[in-house]
C-alpha cells in the first residue's frame, strides 16, 4: 500500500479567533478541502470552547484523518486541552508550544 | 451487560448513545466555567422552578395519582428556594475550601456525566433539586424517571434546562429518557462515559445502581421509628407527627412509621391524635388494615395504598371513619412479620406501641429501625438529653430528628440546620456509600492540594547548665530540705561524693544512695524510689556516668508518678510528637534533678533519654521524653580528671559519634548544627590531648564540654544508624558503647555520604544533604579537599587517624570475634539494628541488606575503600553527584 503524504515543507498557519472558534475552524476545514498540506492552528486567543467548536474540532480531525494531513494546535491553554482530552480528541492533534 | 445490550434495538442504542454523547460534550465544555458563570445560571433556574412549582405539582399528582397537590407544590419550593439558600454561597468551582493553618486547599473537580434515577413519590421536586446540584457542580445529568412519572419529570427537566441554557449552560447539560425500560437503565448504568449513578428510587433500582460497578449515590428504604418520651411537649409532638405523616400523604421516605409511646402518656397521646382528626383503630380494625395495606406474601406495603389519603385507605379496607380523617392510628404489640403494620408505610397509616419503660421503648425503636429502615431516619420527642443521647447511640440512622416532624425535618433547612436535600444517604446500613443529606459535595470529586508543611521543630535543653572547673560550687544555689545523692561505689571511693556534699547548703538533709555501676535495672530503680519516698526528697543529685544519671531520671519519674508504666512508656515510636504513649503530666510532687557527669561522652546530664535493663526479660528499655531531662546540669572537669585512658577514648568517640550523627540527622537544624559542629571541632582538637595527657586540665575541660554540647545537639536532632549498629553489636558481644560506635564510624560516614538506595522521608530537609554536611565538617576541621567527595574522604581519613591515635581496635575481627560467630549472630544483629529507633533519624533509610554490609565492613575494618571505591564506583558516584548538583 502506498501512503501519500503531503510533503509541504512548512505548514499553513491559521489563527483561531477566540470569540468565533467554530467559524474559524470552519475556515480551516475549507482550506483543508482544498489542497492545503499540514496545518497549524494558533489557539493563543482561545480561552474556552463551546459545544459548537467541539463539533467543528471533531469534524476537522476527521477530515484531516481522511486526507492524511496533520494538524498541530499551538498555544492551547489547560482548560481547552482538558476539554479535548475529555472528548478523546486530544490524540487526534499534535500540540506545540 | 452484553445481554442487556443485545436486547436493545439499534435505533434504541443510537438514541441512548446520542444522549450520552451530548451529555459528555456538555460536561467537557462545562469544565471551563468559573464559579461566577455557574452561579449566574443557577439563580434563574431556581426562579423558574419556583415559578412553576404549582404547575409541576399538579402534573405530578395527575400523572402519578399519589400525594397532595399543595404538599407537592411546597416540596417543589423547598427543592428550589431552600436548596438555593444553602448552595448559593457555596464554592463549587476551583478552590472550594482553604485551611491555611494546615496548608491544605480543596479544589473541585466535576464528575462529568451523572445518570440520575427519579422516584415516583417525589418526582418533580427531585428533578428540580438535582438540576440545581448538577449546574452548581458543573456536571451534565441524564435523567431516568420512574415509568409512572415520566411526563411530569420530563416537563420539570425541560423547564430547568431552558432556564439554564438561556443563561449560558452548555447545550446538552440535561437530557431525559423519554420512555424507557430496565434495559435502558442497565445500559446507561454500565456506560463508560457515565461517571456517577445517582439513584433516588426503589430498593431494586438502588441495588442495580450499586451493582453496576460504577460509583453510585443511592438512597435506602426507610422505616422511621419515633420515640415519644414522657417529658416531651405532647401537643407539639402530636401536631408534628400528624403534619409529617400526612404530608404529601406520607410519601416522603423519612416519614414516621411506628410511634413508641411511654406507658404513662400513651392514653393521653392517643386521645390527642383522635382530637386532631386521627382515627384510632381497634384491634379488629388494626388486623384488617394490616392484612389489606401490607402484602402478606412479601411483607411490604401494597403499591395501591402508596400516597393515598387516609379516607381512601379506610374505604379500601372497609373501615368506617369520619369524613375528614387525616390519619389512621394502628396500635401494635410487636415488630416483625407477625405485626404487618410495623414496616414502612408510605401512606397515612401510623403504627403505635405502648412501652412500659425507656429500655423497652429503645428496644422497640431499634427493632423498627432494623425492620427495613437501617441508616435512614429516626425521630425522638423528649426533653431529656440523656435519653436523646441514648436514642442517638442505639439507633442507626443518618438523620436523628429531635422534637420535630420526621419527613419535613429530614429534608433539612426547615426545622433544623441540616443540609437541604431530596436524597437521603443511608450509609452502609441502607447499602449506601454515605449517610449525608446528599448535596453539592456529593456531586464533586474534591481534590486536596497539600502543601509541604515544615515539621514543628524544637530546641530543648535543661534550665541551667554550669560548666568549667569547680562548677559544682553552684550547688549552693539550690535550696533543699532533703536531698538524695545517687551515685556508684567508685565515686564514693575517690571522694567525689564528699566534694559534692561540701557544696550542698548546710541545712539540707543529705542521703547517699549507692547503686552498681551498670545500666540500671528495674529492681535498683525501685529501691531508689523507696529511698526517695522514705526521705521525702525534694532534690536528687545524680553523680556518675550515663548509667547513674539514667537511673536517677527513671527514679524521679517513678517517684513523681508512681503509676507510670515503664514498659508502656518504652513503646516504640516514629515521631516523638505523634507517639501513642504520653508521659505523665500530673506530678504528685516535684523533685529537682541535678546531674553531675563524671564521664565525657554520653552527655546524659542534658539528654531526655534513659536506658533501663530489664534483666527479668533479658532486654534493655529506652525511655525518651523531655520530662526525663535533668533540671540542672553541672559539667565540672574535676570529676573526669581521673578517668582511665580507655574510658577517655571510648567515651570521647561516643561524643564524636553523637555530634557527627546529629549533624547529618534528618532532624538537624541550624540550632543543633551549631552545637554539633562545635563539638566535632573540640573533639578532634582535645580528645587526643586528653587521652595522651590525662592531667591536661584544658583538654579535659574542653572534652567534658564537648560531650555536653554534642548531647545538646543529639537531644534535639537524635542520632542515626551508627548508634543502631553499635547498640545491637555492643549488646550482643559485650563491647562498650563508645568502642562499638568507633568500630562502625568510618563505614557509616562513607555510607551516609553516598547516594542512598532509599531516601528517608524527611519534611525538614531540602534534598539530600548528608554528604554536604560531612564536607562542611571537613572544612571546619581544615582538612582540605576541593570537591565534596574529597572532603568526605578526608573526614573519614581524619576519623580513622583519630581512632588509631586512641588505640581503638579498627575492626571487629581485632576484638577476637570469629567470622563464624559473627556470621551466626548476623540475623539477630540486623533485626535489632533495624528496629532500633536511632536509625529512624538517619539521613539514609538503612535497608536490611545495607545493615549486613555495614556490619561486615566493620568486621573487616574497611572504611575508606568504600568511599573511594573502584573506578566503576567512582564513575557512578560522579554521575550521581552531578544529579545532586554537588
Amino acid at each position: 500500500m502506498v501512503v501519500c503524504m503531503t510533503m509541504t515543507t512548512s505548514p499553513v498557519w491559521h489563527e483561531i479567533d477566540g470569540e468565533r472558534v467554530a467559524d474559524s475552524l470552519q475556515a480551516t476545514r475549507e482550506a483543508l478541502n482544498g489542497d492545503a498540506g499540514n496545518v497549524s492552528l494558533d489557539f493563543s486567543s482561545v480561552r474556552r470552547i463551546d459545544p459548537g467548536a467541539l463539533k467543528a474540532m471533531e469534524e476537522l480531525a476527521s477530515l484531516a484523518d481522511g486526507k492524511s494531513v496533520k494538524i498541530a494546535l499551538r498555544a492551547v491553554n489547560g482548560d481547552v486541552y482538558r476539554v479535548l482530552k475529555l472528548m478523546r480528541l486530544a490524540s487526534r492533534f499534535s500540540f506545540v508550544a | 451487560m452484553a445481554e442487556k445490550v443485545a436486547s436493545l434495538s439499534e435505533e434504541r442504542l443510537a438514541y441512548l448513545e446520542g444522549l450520552v454523547s451530548q451529555a459528555r460534550a456538555a460536561a467537557a465544555v462545562f469544565t471551563q466555567y468559573t464559579q461566577e458563570d455557574v452561579d449566574r445560571i443557577v439563580k434563574p433556574m431556581v426562579l423558574a422552578g419556583l415559578e412553576q412549582a404549582q404547575y409541576l405539582a399538579r402534573l405530578a399528582v395527575e400523572e402519578t395519582r399519589l400525594g397532595v397537590l399543595e404538599d407537592k407544590a411546597l416540596k417543589n419550593m423547598v427543592a428550589t428556594e431552600f436548596v438555593y439558600n444553602y448552595v448559593k454561597d457555596k464554592r463549587t468551582v476551583g478552590t472550594i475550601r482553604e485551611f491555611p493553618e494546615r496548608r491544605l486547599v480543596e479544589v473541585a473537580e466535576p464528575i462529568g456525566v451523572v445518570f440520575s434515577l427519579l422516584p415516583i413519590t417525589n418526582p418533580t421536586s427531585t428533578v428540580l433539586f438535582k438540576c440545581i446540584m448538577a449546574i452548581k457542580t458543573r456536571n451534565a445529568m441524564i435523567f431516568s424517571p420512574h415509568p409512572s412519572a415520566g411526563r411530569c419529570c420530563y416537563e420539570a427537566v425541560r423547564i430547568m434546562y431552558e432556564a439554564a441554557l438561556k443563561h449560558g449552560a452548555p447545550q446538552g447539560v440535561f437530557t431525559c429518557l423519554e420512555s424507557h425500560n430496565l434495559e435502558d437503565n442497565a445500559y446507561m448504568m454500565h456506560h463508560k462515559d457515565v461517571g456517577l449513578i445517582d439513584a433516588t428510587g426503589g430498593p431494586g433500582m438502588v441495588k442495580a445502581a450499586y451493582s453496576s460497578g460504577k460509583p453510585a449515590l443511592g438512597v435506602g428504604p426507610g422505616n422511621t421509628p419515633v420515640y415519644l418520651e414522657k417529658t416531651a411537649d405532647l401537643n407539639m409532638a402530636v401536631v408534628d407527627i400528624i403534619t409529617s405523616k400526612t404530608f404529601d400523604n406520607g410519601t416522603i421516605c423519612a416519614s414516621e412509621q411506628t410511634v413508641v409511646i411511654d406507658d404513662e402518656i400513651y392514653d393521653v397521646v392517643l386521645r390527642k391524635f383522635a382530637d386532631l382528626g386521627s382515627h384510632v383503630c381497634n384491634p379488629k380494625e388494626t388486623e384488617l388494615l394490616g392484612r389489606t395495606v401490607i402484602d402478606p406474601s412479601t411483607g411490604f406495603m401494597q403499591p395501591l395504598a402508596v400516597g393515598q389519603k387516609a379516607t381512601n385507605i379506610a374505604r379500601m379496607v372497609g373501615l368506617k371513619v369520619a369524613p375528614k380523617t387525616k390519619l389512621l392510628i394502628a396500635p401494635i404489640e410487636g415488630i416483625g412479620r407477625e405485626h404487618p403494620l410495623s414496616v414502612e408505610k408510605l401512606f397515612p397509616v401510623l403504627a403505635v406501641y405502648r412501652a412500659k419503660s425507656v429500655d423497652e421503648a429503645l428496644r422497640v425503636c431499634v427493632d423498627v429501625n432494623r425492620a427495613g429502615g437501617l441508616g435512614h431516619t429516626a425521630v425522638i420527642f423528649s426533653h431529656n438529653d440523656d435519653i436523646i443521647g441514648k436514642f442517638a447511640e442505639v439507633i442507626n440512622a443518618g438523620r436523628i430528628i429531635v422534637n420535630s416532624p420526621g419527613s419535613i425535618g429530614a429534608l433539612g433547612g426547615i426545622y433544623n440546620d441540616m443540609v437541604p436535600t431530596f436524597s437521603f444517604g443511608c450509609g452502609t446500613g441502607g447499602g449506601n456509600s454515605t449517610t449525608d443529606n446528599v448535596n453539592v459535595y456529593n456531586y464533586l470529586n474534591i481534590k486536596r492540594v497539600a502543601r509541604r508543611t515544615p515539621a514543628h521543630m524544637w530546641f530543648r535543653i535543661p534550665d541551667q547548665i554550669y560548666f568549667n572547673l569547680n562548677a559544682v560550687e553552684n550547688l549552693r544555689h539550690f535550696p533543699s530540705r532533703s536531698t538524695i545523692i545517687i551515685t556508684n561505689p567508685a565515686m564514693e571511693q575517690i571522694g567525689h561524693v564528699d566534694v559534692v556534699r561540701r557544696h550542698i547548703p548546710a541545712q539540707t538533709l543529705v542521703h547517699v544512695s549507692v547503686i552498681p555501676d551498670a545500666e540500671p535495672e528495674v529492681k535498683i530503680v525501685m529501691q531508689g524510689v523507696e529511698a526517695l519516698n522514705f526521705y521525702q526528697a525534694d532534690q536528687i543529685i545524680a553523680l556518675g556516668g550515663g548509667s547513674v544519671i539514667d537511673a536517677a531520671k527513671i527514679m524521679r519519674l517513678k517517684y513523681e508518678s508512681p503509676e507510670a508504666d515503664l514498659e508502656e512508656l518504652a513503646a516504640p515510636f516514629l515521631d516523638l510528637r505523634k507517639r501513642v504513649v504520653q508521659y505523665p503530666t500530673e506530678k504528685v510532687r516535684r523533685a529537682r534533678l541535678i546531674a553531675i557527669s563524671t564521664t565525657s561522652g554520653t552527655g546524659s546530664e542534658v539528654t531526655p533519654f534513659a536506658v533501663l535493663t530489664d534483666k527479668g526479660r533479658g532486654r534493655k528499655v529506652t525511655l525518651v521524653d523531655y520530662s526525663l531531662s535533668p533540671d540542672v546540669a553541672i559539667v565540672d572537669p574535676q570529676f573526669v580528671m581521673s578517668m582511665p585512658k580507655g574510658l577517655t577514648a571510648d567515651t570521647g568517640v561516643d561524643c564524636l559519634t553523637h555530634a557527627l550523627e546529629a549533624g547529618v540527622s534528618i532532624y538537624a537544624s541550624a540550632y543543633t548544627d551549631s552545637n554539633a559542629m562545635q563539638a566535632i571541632r573540640m573533639v578532634f582538637k582535645y580528645l587526643p590531648i586528653a587521652y595522651e595527657h590525662p592531667q591536661d586540665e584544658e583538654a579535659r575541660s574542653m572534652m567534658h564540654n564537648a560531650a555536653c554540647i554534642a548531647a545538646i545537639a543529639f537531644s534535639n536532632a537524635s542520632v542515626g544508624v551508627n548508634h543502631a549498629l553499635a547498640h545491637a553489636f555492643g549488646a550482643r558481644f559485650g563491647v562498650a558503647h563508645g568502642r562499638a560506635n568507633a568500630l562502625m564510624l568510618p563505614h557509616v560516614i562513607a555510607y551516609n555520604a553516598s547516594v542512598p538506595t532509599k531516601f528517608m522521608p524527611s519534611p525538614n530537609q531540602r534534598g539530600y544533604t548528608a554528604h554536604k554536611k560531612y564536607a562542611m565538617m571537613a572544612d571546619l576541621l581544615g582538612l582540605g579537599g576541593h570537591t565534596i567527595d574529597e572532603k568526605v574522604k578526608n573526614l573519614i581519613v581524619a576519623t580513622e587517624e583519630l581512632l588509631d591515635r586512641l588505640a581503638i581496635p579498627r575492626s571487629i575481627a581485632e576484638l577476637g570475634i570469629s567470622k563464624e560467630e559473627f556470621e551466626q549472630a548476623m540475623p539477630d544483629l540486623v533485626k535489632i539494628a533495624f528496629d532500633d529507633p536511632s536509625g529512624r533519624s538517619n539521613p539514609r533509610m538503612p535497608l536490611l541488606s545495607e545493615l549486613v554490609e555495614l556490619f561486615w565492613s566493620a568486621y573487616a575494618g574497611r572504611g575508606l575503600a568504600q568511599a573511594t571505591g573502584t573506578p566503576e564506583k567512582k564513575a557512578e558516584k560522579q554521575k550521581v553527584d552531578e544529579w545532586l548538583c554537588v
